[in-house]
């Protein structure tokens, strides 16, 4: 790990620097592939770390979005405080969908799919209940002041994702040293044996999805403190959650910066596809072009590169 | 220490364990043999709390733990290793005993300490940084014991861990064994190679299609009749005296 300080330090320095010298929209870009990786890294905590692959985990980014707008808009509270209300409901349905799957015994595909489920159920319900406005989605009122969670110069906005995913990084970062990490890591490597070695598995699985819960669901009201606009098929269509669970694919599911590498490709990606789509006649009507480059590297990274992009950089043998 | 009373366990209409009972007591070696499908590891399953037993009654020094989730009976003192051994492949062999470890500390310095001297009394010093996937046969039994000693058991359930070695490995391994005794931990054994069993055990029960045919010294055993029959057929022992 030892190698990695310096690396981090002018990558540090990189990112602090980077919205003072380049234009607004490459600061929103940078923005958007920190906020990413944060939410990334919340999936990665179930996904890579403990091996639960969640297909929806944009549940609790939807819990959090709708959270802290309704109690802002509806109830008229400080978004600031919101944030925190919601960040607690994301880890209340993370520990909800934790023990009703986790206690059925739920692993593997079915534990993916019982999360799909529960993200389209909570779409459907937000697309009906009165308190959401249904389909019209919520519209938050813009009044760009910072105690109102609400910045008129974008480089504010950026140093705020870039302080979420420094914060991601550290739990990640955590969680490779402690004894919590450990538990889930064997959890993802054996159960069984995880059980015969005294850990109370079920237990460790619902604190790790209330964790990663409530994390992901502070990336909801970010989200919507930015585009100060959501609606059901925004806060919990399934693109979202596929968007997490790439990027920590891509970058290198459980490892501590997997979800940034990856978000930072894609959202490469991102740009290049965009810009050859401008530049070249025959590729303007294939939208989005970036899904369909997402889609064939990773193919090829499953294939060939399993462990992410994250592999590349390391030394065979994995230890402490 | 251990006391096992008329454990029944069914899968479907299977009777995997028919009413089988067993005694260990402190700082013993007790070998439970049987020929192949006789029941043993679903009797070992069962006492250390993986499968709930359909009736009767298994007790740790003195306190129930019939029924009780593998977690808790780890934490009274009783762990088991697997004969499909099961290390946790992505991760080092420090990294795999670190795991049980972590049982007794949540300090990551401790518990890599711990890791390395269990590793030691085992033989593994030298492989502490390989892969849990990139382990022999061997290799992958010896993590097994590793792993299980680090959560600092009283009582070790030992599932065939000599299966698959070859003569020099058990060899090891039985010395191995008898460290761990040494040090103070009362270990319990199945074995379906009896050869295996004699070399360690003092005392032997013998397991048969679920059920519980014969208890004794090594010796004794080898010359029962009902465990000839059961290893070598019907009519074995008489042939064989003849």
């Amino acid at each position: 790990m030892s190698r990695a300080v310096p690396l981090c330090v002018v990558g540090l320095a990189a990112a602090l620097a980077w919205p003072l010298l380049v234009p607004n929209y490459l600061v929103t870009i940078g923005m958007l592939a920190f906020f990413t990786a944060f939410i990334g890294q919340s999936w990665n905590i179930a996904g890579g770390f403990a091996g639960q692959t969640s297909f929806g985990h944009v549940v609790f980014f939807g819990t959090g979005a709708y959270t802290s707008t309704i109690l802002q808009v509806t109830y008229g509270w400080n978004p600031w405080l919101a944030w925190l209300v919601a960040m607690a409901a994301g880890g209340a349905v993370g520990w909800m969908i934790a023990v009703l799957s986790f206690r059925a015994g739920l692993r593997g595909s079915y534990f993916a799919l019982i999360t799909l489920a529960f993200a389209e159920v909570f779409r459907i319900l937000a697309n009906s209940v009165p308190f959401t406005k249904g389909g019209l989605g919520m519209l938050i009122k813009a009044d760009p002041r910072p105690e109102n969670f609400q910045f008129k110069d974008p480089i504010w906005i950026y140093y705020l994702a870039l302080l979420l995913c420094i914060v991601s990084l550290l739990i990640a970062w955590q969680l490779t040293r402690s004894r919590f990490g450990a538990r889930l890591v064997a959890i993802r490597e054996n159960e069984d044996a995880a059980r015969a070695l005294g850990i109370d598995v079920f237990a460790e699985k619902v604190k790790m999805l209330t964790l990663s819960g409530a994390m992901c669901a502070a990336g909801g009201t970010f989200y919507a403190q930015k585009y100060l606009y959501i609606d059901p098929g925004i806060a919990f269509g399934v693109d979202k959650s596929v968007e997490m669970l790439l990027v920590s694919m891509v970058g290198g599911a459980g490892t501590i910066f997997g979800p940034l590498i990856g978000s930072f490709t894609l959202m490469g990606i991102n740009e290049v596809t965009r810009w050859l789509a401008s530049v070249v006649p025959a590729l303007k009507n294939v939208q989005p072009l970036s899904l369909i480059v997402y889609g064939i590297m990773l193919i090829l990274i499953v294939a060939r590169l399993p462990d992410g992009l994250m592999s590349l950089f390391r030394r065979k043998p994995r230890h402490a | 220490m251990l006391e096992v009373r008329d454990i029944s366990k069914s899968f479907g209409g299977l009777k995997a364990v028919d009413n089988a009972s067993l005694d260990v007591a402190a700082g013993e070696i007790v070998g439970l043999i049987g020929p192949n499908g006789a029941g043993k590891t679903t009797l070992f399953a069962t006492i250390a709390g993986f499968h709930r037993p359909d009736a009767g009654a298994v007790s740790f020094e003195g306190k129930p733990i019939t029924g009780l989730a593998p977690h808790r009976i780890c934490a009274a003192g009783m762990v088991r290793t697997f004969q499909i051994t099961q290390p946790f492949a992505g991760i080092s062999v420090r990294e795999n005993i670190m795991v049980g470890a972590y049982f007794r500390t949540a300090d990551r310095r401790l518990a890599a300490r711990e890791a390395e001297a269990v590793a030691g009394l085992v033989g593994m010093k030298d492989q502490l940084d390989q892969r849990g996937a990139d382990l022999t046969v061997a290799g992958r039994k010896r993590l097994e014991l590793a792993r299980a000693l680090a959560t600092g058991p009283r009582l070790l359930l030992l599932d065939e861990v000599m299966a698959g070695l070859n003569p020099t490995e058990i060899v090891e391994i039985v010395g191995v064994i008898k460290n761990i005794r040494a040090a103070g931990v009362t270990i319990l054994l199945t074995e379906h190679v009896m050869q295996a069993v004699t070399s360690l055990a003092e005392r032997v029960y013998v397991l048969n299609q679920g059920r519980m045919i014969a208890e004794g010294t090594p010796a004794a055993i080898a010359d029962n009749a009902l465990v000839i029959e059961a290893y070598l057929g019907h009519g074995a022992a008489k042939v064989l005296r003849a």
